[in-house]
């Protein structure tokens, strides 16, 4: 058996039952994505993921990236695992058919997505960053500057990626330096960027950099940066790659985890000057970086999902074979597989059902994703936006954060042998460990959910989500079964405590904002557990209807219920208290001078 | 010219078959389903036939229910270029698709039917032969090599001894072995292509077919569960057990 065998039972089920593929799928333009298609689809990518990406997590893991001279060599079996990975096409899924994609569904692609990460999350950051590229030069890029890059990485057959960061410009960018000055139909780029993932290796042929920065001139702060497409090599005419820019990859950084990816030091313009090209206006580059960045929150949000997921098969793997103990109430002195402890049976539920949940609600709002740029009608097109832009922090935060915990618990399961690399469970902790930090720490998407999310509108989406909420409590309860009855009723609890979270936070924005930024993490979290509670609420009642109708699986779908309790009586269970935590805690949080720390 | 290759719809090889609790099959409700894994390698082969410029055209076909149309549909995507179902809700035994394919091959005029050697539901091991008999084609089983050329096929044999290497002439009946070849992975713009791809549904009556089965199923079983081991106290212990209990020696 497979390292990793993606839940392609669960993954059907949340995609029909709570994301409505059927739905999505008679959207205009994607008339391809029928239930027959999507389930080879997966299957085949289970496969490739299986077989050629998992064997290589560890080993990869354990070489990593290495660096000499300027050039990157990725670990063994990477460059010809990502030469498997292009030509299945698997690169072009999700990317618009008039320039070589598939043009399939985000909700299509979103479980595709997961079984790369989880097969192999280093492996999966390439293309997604190529993905990262490839939008920003689909939303802004010239019809020529489309032509000349965008077949070349949809096939990936060239890879992209985003330079933003630098030493002084971390999460603000206001503070970014890179000059990028005029010189005729081009601009000459100058500066340095840090934490380039993928900024240089061995898998393509050539790498397509879009730097941030300043021309001559531009105002201070974040209106005035600029977007800059940065080739290692400038195409020739006949499309090929040409001459070698003047940029380099000065070293790769040595890092807690993610080792397969190397990421770059990037130098620009130590000769004449790194040969750019605007991309869109001047002084719009982080507005046009925005627009993306709800697209890579959401990668990024996948990969905590993604986590959960793979720690959870090796920890239950380990916990079905591991002798240890008899077990309570036995006879005899037979050691048991530790699965029957009741504690060890509890780690694995929390990660079985946070992997579950944060599944579901990601997937949800990838549909909302497809409704938002697909539907006929404007107000459900405009509907679907607002709640995708308030989902997007949550699944980037909240399932970033629950797999620092779920891969925690993981390595917990194997007890002694956890903490020993060799055992693989290790890596998952080390590498989720970036994925709150990138793209947006926690932070800051707590503060995106609670200012532009929430406060901004007054609440307005927020409240429509809750009262949902309250819908699906009501029919869990209404429902007749004990199970579907307390799962409603812990709901119905979540949903006050985050409403009552919502309308403090809409009271006090304005006159107290450092009280409500206090709680911002605290209430990211109650959205997590309350919205992912929601998801198993809807799960088990789906599950509960196909049982009353004697469809499907029936220990798969009671399973699903029995899971939805679990998280109901557990994750679900601290919805109250944290909203505690939001209100009132902020006095603590803020009491000390800073000598006083 | 054409290849036909016959693909069997079967219960995946990765999931625990259990036993009907009434003991008259094997529980397929709500398992999954995949090609037999020979069939695979048969459709990779024929495949490579044709990119090889040997073969003109690649025809799936399947006998079986309504759903063996996603199992035509993964051939399609590994780059077979149409697809016939037979379909029938009807128990089919081998020598009823055997007579199925002879009334298809009548219908398209292959000159190699290429199937795997068995499929790894009811392990018969039969339907080839059968309708090697049936057409009064030669025959080549368990193939780990083909090579057509010339009107020939060349194909070497996994027997017990080792490797056996025939020559026949065509048309021909091969049946295909694990170590033939390492099927591909199914490419996405493949997948998306097989959906386009013809898939031509006909019935048993239609091909003037009688199905009706000639062997009864009399009962399905679970192997037995092995028994625990026991220690013995010594060696005259142990001769003793495997004389009289076991009756080995």
């Amino acid at each position: 058996m497979s390292e990793y065998a993606a839940p392609v039972r669960d993954m059907q089920f949340v995609l029909r039952e709570l994301a409505a593929l059927d739905e999505i799928a008679a959207l205009p333009g994607f008339g391809d994505a029928t239930p027959d298609v999507v389930e080879q689809i997966l299957d085949e990518s289970a496969r490739f993921c299986a077989e050629v990406l998992a064997p290589l997590n560890r080993p990869g893991d354990v070489e990593g990236s290495t660096w000499r001279d300027g050039e990157v060599t990725t670990p063994k079996g990477f460059k010809d695992a990502y030469r498997q990975f292009t030509e299945g096409g698997w690169n072009a899924l999700q990317f618009p058919a008039e320039h070589g994609g598939q043009g399939l569904p985000k909700l299509v692609a979103a479980p595709v997505m997961e079984m790369w990460k989880a097969a192999n999350l280093s492996f999966s950051l390439c293309p997604l960053l190529t993905g990262g590229a490839i939008e920003a030069l689909l939303l802004r890029g010239s019809d020529a500057q489309k032509r000349a890059y965008l077949p070349k990485m949809i096939a990936g057959v060239w890879t992209g990626t985003m330079n933003l960061t630098e030493p002084q410009a971390g999460s603000d960018l206001a503070q970014v330096k890179t000059r990028a000055v005029p010189a005729g139909d081009h601009y000459r780029i100058f500066g340095q960027k840090i934490f380039i993932t993928y900024g240089e290796h061995d898998l393509a042929e050539n790498i397509v950099h879009l730097v941030l920065a300043r021309t001559p001139g531009a105002p201070a702060g974040v209106k005035g940066i600029s977007l800059f497409v940065v080739p290692k090599f400038l195409p020739r005419a006949d499309g090929t790659p040409g001459e070698r820019n003047d940029l380099r990859c000065v070293s790769i950084e040595h890092k807690l985890g993610i080792h397969a990816s190397p990421t770059a030091v990037m130098a620009y313009g130590d000769k004449d000057g790194a040969i750019g090209h605007l991309v869109g206006e001047e002084n719009r580059g982080l507005e046009y970086m925005f627009i993306m960045m709800n697209a890579a929150r959401f990668a990024v949000g996948m990969e905590g999902v993604a986590l959960c997921e793979r720690a959870y098969q090796k920890a239950l793997a380990y916990a079905k074979e591991r002798l240890q103990s008899r077990e309570i109430g036995a006879s005899g002195s037979q050691p048991a597989p530790i699965i029957r402890h009741p504690d060890v049976r509890r780690m694995l539920m929390s990660m079985k059902a946070q992997a579950e949940a944060t599944r579901a609600l990601a997937y949800v709002a990838a549909a909302h994703h497809d409704r938002a740029h697909h539907h006929p009608d404007e107000a459900a097109r405009a509907r679907s936006q607002a709640l995708l832009d308030l989902l997007i922090p949550v699944v980037k935060g909240w399932s970033t954060e629950t797999a620092i915990e779920v891969t925690s618990t993981g390595i917990q399961v194997h007890g002694g042998m956890g903490f020993i690399e060799e055992t693989g469970a290790a890596q998952y902790l080390r590498d989720a460990r970036i994925t709150t930090i990138y793209e947006g720490t926690t932070g800051i998407q707590a503060n995106d959910l609670i200012g532009r999310k929430v406060a901004r509108e007054g609440g307005a989406t927020a409240k429509a989500v809750l009262a949902e909420v309250e819908r699906t409590a009501g029919a869990l309860r209404d429902a007749g079964a004990a199970n579907l009855g307390v799962i409603g009723a812990r709901l119905a609890a979540g949903r006050k405590a985050a409403a009552e979270c919502v309308d403090w936070i809409v009271a006090n924005a304005g006159a107290d904002p450092k009280a409500v930024h206090a709680g911002a993490v605290p209430f990211l979290k109650l959205c997590g557990i309350v919205l992912g509670g929601w998801q198993m609420g809807r799960a088990a009642l789906a599950a509960q209807a196909r049982l009353a109708r004697g469809e499907g699986d029936a220990a798969f779908l009671q399973a699903k219920i029995a899971t939805a309790r679990f998280f109901a009586d557990h994750p679900l269970a601290h919805a109250t208290a944290l909203r505690d935590v939001v209100v009132e805690g902020a006095p603590g949080v803020l009491a000390l001078s800073d000598e006083q720390f | 010219m054409k290849v036909l290759v016959p693909i069997k719809r079967v219960i995946d090889y990765n999931v625990k078959v259990r036993v009907k609790a009434d003991g008259t099959g094997v529980e397929t409700a709500n398992v999954k389903m995949s090609m037999n894994p020979f069939d695979e390698i048969a459709v990779e082969e024929a495949v490579r036939l044709k990119e090889a410029g040997v073969a003109t055209e690649v025809v799936v076909v399947s006998c079986g229910v309504a759903a063996c149309q996603e199992t035509l549909r993964t051939a399609l995507a590994i780059g077979a270029d149409r697809a016939l179902l037979v379909e029938t809700d009807a128990e089919l035994q081998p020598l009823a698709v055997a007579k199925l394919l002879k009334a298809i091959v009548a219908k398209e005029g292959p000159q190699i039917a290429l199937l795997g050697k068995q499929a790894i539901d009811d392990d018969a091991n039969q339907t080839g032969q059968m309708l090697a008999a049936l057409l009064g084609w030669p025959q080549a089983t368990f193939a780990s090599k083909v090579k057509i050329a010339d009107g020939k096929a060349e194909v070497t044999r996994e027997v017990d001894g080792g490797l056996e290497t025939v020559a026949t002439k065509l048309p021909v009946v091969i049946t295909v072995d694990l170590r033939l070849n390492e099927p591909r992975y199914v490419t996405l713009p493949n997948i998306m292509k097989a959906k386009k791809k013809p898939l031509e549904t006909l019935k048993p009556d239609a091909l003037g077919v009688d199905v009706a089965p000639r062997l009864a199923t009399l009962k399905v079983a679970e192997p037995p569960k092995r028994k625990g081991g026991v220690k013995v106290p010594d060696a005259a212990a142990l001769v003793d057990k495997l004389r009289n209990e076991a009756k080995v020696i």
